[in-house]
């Protein structure tokens, strides 16, 4: 059974329930899948949207390096990690993680851990459109990101 | 040539995308590479004027600033990163 990790890095939204299916159908043996969704975030109605800058050759390349840790690191039968590009409003969606086990456990583990590494070693920036139309900020990254990769460090 | 390209607002206070550039002799690492960026514009010391807060990646992989840049293919800037 081929254990590549799955990545796509696009501007088009994503279908959970499709992604689900493409590592659960036809496996029997998968006991446990756990999805993580990061959407577009407005606290307080000032914003119209993010623009999600990113590096095309590296952010590929980076997220399936950290996908095949996590293959490594825990007993999964499925990986698949998406992030988009572009434009995205509030409510939509940013990042999709799938992770697919026997157990639970691992497929919770895999999921906050690729999660964790992708924040801050993943070549994407967020820069910030006003809904008055005034031009944002660029979102600064959190040091408490930084913090949540560090806790799994062997 | 070393082709040097730049995101978010190292790309904007800087004012270009990417360009290529001859580095003398003496530019030896990564943090070589910032100092002397740093001395070829206003905007090259804008974007760099806190050398330590550039992440850097040399043929699409992150290194430090330690990094040797000989035979670099590709040599990135750009802030920490906020995706996810």
């Amino acid at each position: 059974m081929s254990l590549k990790p799955t990545v796509r890095i696009q501007p088009d939204d994503f279908d959970l329930a499709a992604e689900v299916a493409a590592l659960t159908n036809g496996r029997p043996g998968v006991g446990a899948v756990v999805t993580f969704t990061g959407l577009c975030r407005d606290e307080g109605g000032i914003l119209a949207a993010l623009e999600l800058e990113h590096y095309p050759g590296m952010a590929k390349a980076e997220i399936a390096r950290i996908a095949n840790e996590a293959m490594n690191r825990w007993p999964l039968t499925g990986l698949t990690a998406i992030h988009r590009y572009g434009r995205i409003k509030p409510g939509e969606n940013i990042v999709l993680v799938v992770a697919a086990s026997t157990h639970r456990q691992a497929a919770f583990e895999a999921a906050s851990f690729l999660m964790d590494y992708l924040k801050s070693r993943a070549p994407f920036w967020k820069k910030e459109h006003n809904a008055d139309g005034s031009q944002g900020d660029w979102v600064e990254a959190k040091d408490s990101d930084e913090d949540a990769a560090r806790r799994w460090a062997k | 040539m070393t082709k040097i390209v730049y995101f978010a607002w190292v790309r904007e206070r800087i004012g270009k995308r990417e360009e290529e550039l001859e580095l003398p002799a003496d530019v030896k690492t990564v943090a070589d590479l910032l100092q002397w960026l740093q001395g070829q514009g206003d905007g090259y010391a804008h974007a760099l004027q806190h050398p330590k807060v550039i992440r850097v990646a040399i043929n699409e992989e992150h290194v430090d600033h330690r990094e040797p840049i000989a035979g670099a293919r590709e040599i990135a800037l750009f802030p920490p990163m906020t995706g996810g």
